[in-house]
Parts: structure tokens; C-alpha cells; sequence
């Protein structure tokens, strides 16, 4: 794979995502579209939170609620980035078949595809956390905050998230009816299981187990650390864990997700083309 | 002439083709889902997602158990929310886009009553949805419920959902100016609605005009009237008294229903006129 071909690849598929994403209204309308819905799901919270606890917004239950509800945005819009992008070639735009036949990594290319849903979500999390901050108290203290494991957990955060994409990318390639739904309900399944807006420990025991398998689970844990540090001991669930100790899961699960990914994808793709299944189109 | 002849040699007209019309149009939506029962688990999954994640956040709150019944209810009715937008919203672009809406208007038949029934077939496929939500949520959660009155619950049940519906039906006739836009926008419409019309909690804790603004939605009154009338201490968290709520949706399913008639008639015209019919911007 040459470097050159690989970031080829990349850039016109991230400029491609680009085009499909905003341009099919006017930039204030497409700004007013990416901030609405994510802060609506986080004001749902921010109510559900409010009636119960009388408006106790200072408890460190609430940034934890918040904090990871708005970066979860990711999880979402960045899986579902590059996994939609089969769904939006193959049986929309229908040149997913054309794609193949280009010089370009097919892998690289879905990859890039989930960058513009990356840039749209990175907004969502930046207006939603400004909200937070400005008008719901979250306690983020800019001078306080652990950039160098913010940035760190983001960056490895988001390539793991994008390698999950690519093996829900795969999965689709082999999938008929439902595939549109796949990344909402992998998104779904993930809210549930990685502790985002609830600890591990209101789970039933049996289901436990699922989330300490989910890399999100301690990426969002370093993300609420990294911003406020003492968000931790609002639920215990990891508090006797140290911050490398939580890098260190969220590197191994990464790399061990990582390699599935690409694994899984190899496979499916090698089964879409021997069934024909590249250039399906269901209209289902 | 043969049986076979004189039965397809037999034109309907009038209320007879109208009636046959909507049932046309209504039983792909029930039948075909009987042929293709992989929808009904993802229709059931998705929004049972979205209850699970909040009944554990309230128990992470610990709210009292009626919280917990009030985001089963929300789930349940989140599945009609989720039916009028994708299902008669997009439907009109939806057809565009596969090429059926010329044939629709090709057709020998009332537009109308294609839209009716899309909805009738909608309507009673997602109940079987909501249904299979509210069963599996109250078993998974322990809801429990003290119905106060089986003719009002009945009563507010039906004019929320023929008024969601006439609803859907304005909203199919707004989409048909739509194109790559549609999807889009449908897609808007989801959580800032379940935020508005308190899906996931009681509306009357939204500031007053935002709550009666976001009345306009037949779902906001239908499910605060419902959360007062299945639930033991749901008359603590009403926003108006349940009559009162009643005739607020009764008003409601006759304008949606005729208005959806002439916005139709309208958009129709228009939509020919500019050529957009068989238009597909993708």
C-alpha cells in the first residue's frame, strides 16, 4: 500500500464526505441543523436531571452525566461516518462499484468518508460543552484541566472509534435489509453498555461485564478525568483505577479492537465481492 | 364473460375506489410486515435502546418508579413519532426518489386517500410496535398501572394518534417540495421533538409557553393526558386536566386532517408546476 495512494485516498474521500454532508443546504441552516440535535439529546438529560434532583446542579453527578453525554457525540457521529458511507454509495448514490474500481484504498476511503461526520460532531461536542459550561455550571476550569490526557485520550479515542466504524463498514458490505440501521443500533448498544450517562454499576451484574469489555467505557472515563478531575469519584465504578492505568486499557482494547476491525473487513469485503454484493442495491 | 374478466373488468369509482384506495395503499404496510418480520425487531430494538438508557438513568438518580413508567410510555409512543417522519413524512420523497409518486399521480385514484392510507397501514403497524415496547419495558422494569378511566385513555389515545397522523399527511404533502433536504430534516425533527414533547419526562417541567407551544404536536397533550390517566400519581404531573386535553386534540385531528386536504391539493399543483415530481436531486 503506497503512502501516497493511502492519503490520495483519504483527502478526496474527506472532501467528498464534506460535500455530501453540508452542501445540500445554506451554512447557517447546516450550523443550526449540526448544533440543534445534539444539544436537544443533552437538554433531555439536563431536564430528566433537573426534576429529580430539584435543580441540584453543583453534584458531581451532573458533569458526569453531561461530560459524557456530549462526548459521546463522537461515538456516534464518527462510527456511523464511516460505516453510512457504504449504505450512501452502494444503494444511494450507487458508485460504490466505481469506488472499487479507482486507485484508491477502499479502507483508506471509508476511513476518510467519516471525517466530515467527525468535523460536524466535533462542533456538536464544543457547543454542547460551551452550554454546559456557560449556563449549566459544569465545573470545567480551562487552567486546571489535563491537557496532554485530554488530547491523547481524544486522539486515540477517535481512531478507535474510526476502526470500529470500518468493522461496522464491513459488516455492511455483507448486509442486505437493515444496514442503515446498524450504526444507530451498534450506537445504541454502546450508550447502554460504555457508562455514558450512567455507571457500570446501575447495570444488572450479568450485563456488567459487556461495558469493562467496551473501549469507550474508559475512553469516556479519561475524558470526563482529564476535563474535571474529581468526576471520578462521582461514581466509583473506575476510581481505584489510575489515569495511565485507564490509558493502558484504552490503548490494549484499541489495539485488540483495531486489528479485529481490520480482520472482520478483510473478510466481508472478500465476501461482498465473491457474492456480487458491491454493486447491490435493495431499495429496501 | 368469465368470473375472472368481470372481476377485473369492474371499475370502481367515487367512495368505492377511495375506500379501495386506502386499503390498497395500507396493506403493504401491514402485510408486508408480516412477510418481513426482521423490521419489527429492529422497530422494537431501537427504541427500546433509547428506553433502557434512561430508566438507568433514573435509577442512577434514583427517581421515584413512576419516572420509570413515564420513559416506557415515551419509548412506546417514541415508535408513532418515528413512524409519521420516516414512514409519512419521507414517504412522498421516498416514492420520488424509487419513481412511484408519478405512477401515484398517474393514477385513476385520490392522492388523499393514498395518504390516508399510509397512515391507517402505519398506524396499526407501529401499535403493534408500541405495544411489544410497552410489554417488554413494564416486564424488564417492573411498571405498573392503575388506569383511571378506560374511556377517556381510549378516547385520548385515538384523537392523539388521528391528529399525529393528519399531522404526518400535512407534513408528506411539505416534503414532496423536498429533496436531498428530506432526509435531513426528518432527521432534525427526532430528539428536538422527544425533548419538546417530554417523551422521557412529564412536559409540565418545561417553562409554560414552551410546553403549550410545543402542544402543537398531538403527542405532547396525547402522552400528558395518558402519563394522568394510567398512572397513580399522573394528575401531579399534568399540564392541563385531561378534558380539557381531549377536546385540545379533538380540535386538532379535524384541522391537521382537512388542512392536510388542501396543502396536498397545493403542493401538488405547485410540485407539477415547477417540474419536481419526478425530480430527484440527490
Amino acid at each position: 500500500m503506497q503512502i501516497s495512494t493511502s492519503w490520495r485516498s483519504f483527502r478526496m474521500a474527506a472532501w467528498l464526505g464534506w460535500m455530501i454532508e453540508s452542501n445540500w443546504t445554506d451554512p447557517f441552516l447546516f450550523a443550526v441543523y449540526s448544533i440543534i440535535k445534539p444539544l436537544s439529546g443533552a437538554a433531555i438529560l439536563v431536564i430528566m436531571y433537573g426534576v429529580i434532583t430539584k435543580g441540584n446542579y453543583d453534584s458531581n453527578l451532573f458533569p458526569y452525566i453531561y461530560l459524557g453525554n456530549a462526548f459521546y457525540i463522537y461515538v456516534a457521529a464518527v462510527m456511523t461516518g464511516v460505516s453510512w458511507a457504504v449504505v450512501d454509495d452502494r444503494e444511494h448514490y450507487k458508485t460504490l462499484k466505481y469506488m472499487y474500481i479507482a486507485p484508491i484504498y477502499i479502507p483508506i476511503y471509508l476511513l476518510g468518508r467519516g471525517i466530515a461526520r467527525f468535523i460536524t460532531g466535533s462542533i456538536a461536542v464544543f457547543i454542547t460543552l460551551a452550554a454546559g459550561i456557560l449556563f449549566l455550571n459544569v465545573n470545567v476550569q480551562l487552567a486546571e484541566v489535563n491537557w496532554i490526557l485530554f488530547i491523547v485520550s481524544l486522539i486515540l479515542g477517535i481512531l478507535m472509534l474510526a476502526m470500529l466504524g470500518l468493522l461496522l463498514a464491513g459488516v455492511t458490505l455483507i448486509t442486505a435489509r437493515h444496514e442503515g440501521f446498524l450504526g444507530e443500533a451498534t450506537a445504541g448498544a454502546l450508550y447502554i453498555f460504555s457508562g455514558a450517562v450512567f455507571p457500570l454499576s446501575v447495570l444488572p451484574d450479568w450485563l456488567r461485564p459487556i461495558g469493562y469489555w467496551m473501549p469507550t467505557t474508559y475512553w469516556l472515563e479519561l475524558m470526563r478525568r482529564s476535563l474535571i478531575g474529581n468526576v471520578a469519584n462521582a461514581y466509583p465504578t473506575l476510581a481505584s483505577l489510575g489515569n495511565l492505568q485507564i490509558l493502558g486499557i484504552l490503548l490494549g482494547l484499541s489495539i485488540l479492537f483495531g486489528t479485529l476491525s481490520i480482520f472482520v473487513f478483510r473478510i466481508c469485503d472478500r465476501i461482498a465481492r465473491e457474492r456480487g454484493m458491491i454493486d447491490m442495491t435493495t431499495n429496501y | 364473460m368469465n368470473p375472472v374478466s368481470a372481476k377485473y373488468s369492474r371499475k370502481d369509482t367515487g367512495w368505492r375506489l377511495f375506500l379501495r384506495t386506502i386499503v390498497a395503499r395500507a396493506y403493504p404496510r401491514i402485510i408486508g410486515q408480516q412477510r418481513e418480520m426482521s423490521w419489527v425487531i429492529f422497530e422494537v430494538v431501537m427504541p427500546m435502546l433509547a428506553v433502557i438508557s434512561y430508566v438507568f438513568v433514573y435509577r442512577a438518580l434514583e427517581a421515584p418508579q413512576d419516572y420509570i413508567g413515564f420513559v416506557v410510555m415515551g419509548g412506546a409512543m417514541s415508535a408513532f413519532w418515528l413512524n409519521v417522519l420516516w414512514s409519512m413524512s419521507s414517504q412522498l420523497y421516498w416514492e420520488k426518489e424509487t419513481g412511484n409518486l408519478a405512477l401515484y399521480i398517474m393514477a385513476p385514484n385520490s392522492m388523499m386517500a393514498i395518504l390516508l392510507g399510509m397512515a391507517l397501514g402505519g398506524l396499526l403497524a407501529t401499535a403493534l410496535r408500541a405495544v411489544t415496547v410497552t410489554l417488554l419495558g413494564s416486564f424488564m422494569f417492573g411498571v405498573t398501572y392503575e388506569i383511571s378511566s378506560f374511556f377517556q385513555l381510549f378516547s385520548v389515545f385515538m384523537l392523539a394518534m388521528i391528529a399525529l397522523y393528519g399531522m404526518g399527511m400535512m407534513m408528506a404533502s411539505t416534503f414532496l417540495l423536498f429533496g436531498r433536504e428530506a432526509w435531513h430534516v426528518a432527521n432534525l425533527a427526532q430528539e428536538p421533538v422527544f425533548l419538546a414533547s417530554g417523551f422521557f419526562f412529564p412536559i409540565k417541567f418545561l417553562p409554560f409557553w414552551v410546553a403549550a407551544g410545543a402542544s402543537f404536536i398531538p403527542l405532547t397533550l396525547g402522552m400528558d393526558a395518558m402519563r394522568q390517566l394510567i398512572f397513580s400519581g399522573g394528575f401531579q404531573f399534568g399540564l392541563f386536566s385531561v378534558q380539557a386535553e381531549i377536546y385540545a386534540l379533538a380540535v386538532m385531528a379535524v384541522v391537521f386532517v382537512a388542512s392536510s386536504k388542501f396543502l396536498l391539493a397545493y403542493v401538488e399543483k405547485l410540485a407539477v408546476r415547477e417540474g419536481r415530481i419526478t425530480e430527484s436531486r440527490r
